[in-house]
């Protein structure tokens, strides 16, 4: 099933934000891996064997073990190569507590809210309520960048880190997200370092190779509205 | 990592199976620390400095830096402090990430609904949350299965991280029969977990930690009691 020996396989889909974490992690250490491209609404046997419990990209895979949680996932990366590249987290104790901490916040905060908003069927007064607190997240991450990086171009400083994995692989979405929404998250005058600093990250290699193109997510996430705005009026 | 004079405070409710979760990895780990009680009602300058974003405890406070989010601050304490006995995540990056994994499966599917259950207004959606918390367990018992390999925690033959993140709530999996009406982990439903559930309290940090289950099922009626008060007021 994973095949053997010390080759990297990814499942995952060609959109996932949480896939492009993994390949941002991936790139960034210089690993190569083969990817496989998974259909999730046709889920292979693969996806519902080595991860039964969520039946989600993406997946790991790696001396015949499955790695789930794109986090998780990353963290593993760190630890199962560690003379690959540069470290994502800091050797400091301390420093690595706060990059945890502000990955968690973007979880609860930011992803969570916007997962809820993404499935269509929310009110309009549920959306308005996720928009504020999508931007409320925003705002914090803004104070945490300007924290973390005390005027280096990186949340990880001079060099990507954790945190910059971790938001970095979300960027195309929430770009999207700001023409679906019909709201500006990463907004030069309100968010400046954050603002900014997608404009650096989008520019990486790394990020080329990971993100998807922004075009084609639009296309994607209005097909999926359409599909799911379709479902509602049919059932009502 | 010094050993001697380290200062440790723990801004911490004697309710919050999340704090619970912080007093156990110190108590595993022989660290002596000053607890600081927070009344949530009135909180403290010093919790509202030391964690400004979530104003919530725990908060832990390692010579004067704070460090928040109880999974974060267990993982700090075992990378960081050296005290004794073995680390709770274990060395092995697959072992670590299997760790990760549930203590992340832990917190999603199980601790959140646990929590929205006390604060729901309607017994329809605490029933609908209660719900999920059980289909979680039922999960969990598979990944106690799959971590402990035949030992007696998830951490194996010692107590590991997933147990630490699990057993902050035990006193409330304790009490959820008394509140709610249903045991959370029922021995014959999952075997598994209910042995483990009195194997964990077996343990010296477990008896000096863990809440008295009568406070917290009197505890845990009154919060219901309360959220679905303010809903017929509405």
């Amino acid at each position: 099933m994973a095949g053997g020996g010390d080759k990297l396989k990814l499942l995952s889909t060609w959109f996932s934000p949480f896939g492009s974490r993994v390949q941002l992690a991936l790139h960034l250490k210089g690993l190569s891996y083969e990817y496989v491209e998974e259909d999730l609404m046709n889920k292979s046997q693969l996806l519902l064997e080595s991860n039964p419990v969520h039946k989600k990209v993406p997946v790991l895979f790696h001396r015949g073990k499955a790695l789930c949680e794109s986090m998780v996932i990353v963290d593993y990366i760190e630890e199962a190569f560690p003379d690959a590249g540069q470290p994502l987290l800091p050797s400091d104790p301390y420093k690595r507590a706060i990059a945890r901490f502000w990955v968690a916040f973007m979880e609860t905060k930011l992803v969570e809210p916007w997962m809820r908003m993404l499935d269509g069927t929310r009110t309009r007064a549920e959306m308005t309520e996720g928009v504020k607190q999508m931007l409320a997240a925003v705002a914090t991450l803004e104070g945490a960048l300007g924290q973390c990086s005390k005027g280096k171009p990186f949340f990880g400083g001079d060099s990507i880190g954790y945190v910059d994995v971790a938001l970095g692989g979300l960027l195309v979405w929430v770009r999207a997200s700001e023409v679906l929404l019909g709201v500006k998250f990463l907004d030069a005058a309100r968010t400046p370092l954050l603002a900014a600093w997608s404009e650096r990250f989008a520019s990486l290699d790394a990020a080329k190779a990971a993100l998807p193109d922004f075009g084609r997510v639009i296309k994607h996430a209005m097909m999926r509205r359409g599909a799911a705005a379709a479902v509602l009026a049919a059932n009502n | 990592m010094a050993g001697g004079n380290v200062e440790l405070k723990l801004v911490g409710q004697w309710a919050s199976a999340f704090v619970t979760r912080v007093k156990l990895a110190l108590h595993l780990k022989g660290l002596s620390y000053e607890i600081i009680e927070e009344d949530l009602r009135n909180k403290s300058e010093l919790l509202l400095s030391s964690n400004p974003v979530h104003k919530a405890v725990p908060v832990l406070i390692h010579n004067g830096k704070p460090i928040c989010e109880s999974q974060i601050i267990v993982q700090y304490i075992d990378e960081t402090l050296v005290g004794v006995g073995p680390s709770l995540l274990p060395a092995d990056p697959y072992e670590r990430a299997v760790a990760r994994f549930w203590a992340a499966y832990i917190e999603d599917k199980l601790v959140a609904p646990w929590d929205r259950v006390f604060r729901v207004k309607t017994d329809e959606e605490r029933g609908e949350e209660m719900k999920q918390m059980l289909a979680a367990v039922d999960v969990l018992e598979g990944g106690f299965k799959e971590c402990s390999n035949g030992k007696c925690f998830f951490g194996g033959d010692c107590v590991g991280y997933v147990d630490v993140i699990l057993g902050g709530a035990v006193s409330y999996a304790k009490a959820n029969e008394a509140i709610f009406g249903a045991k959370l982990f029922d021995a014959a439903k999952t075997p598994l977990l209910a042995a483990w559930m009195e194997r964990f309290c077996e343990l010296d940090a477990a008896k000096a930690v863990l809440q008295d289950v009568d406070t917290v099922v009197k505890h845990g009626k009154f919060l219901v009691a309360k959220n679905s008060a303010r809903a017929s007021n509405n």
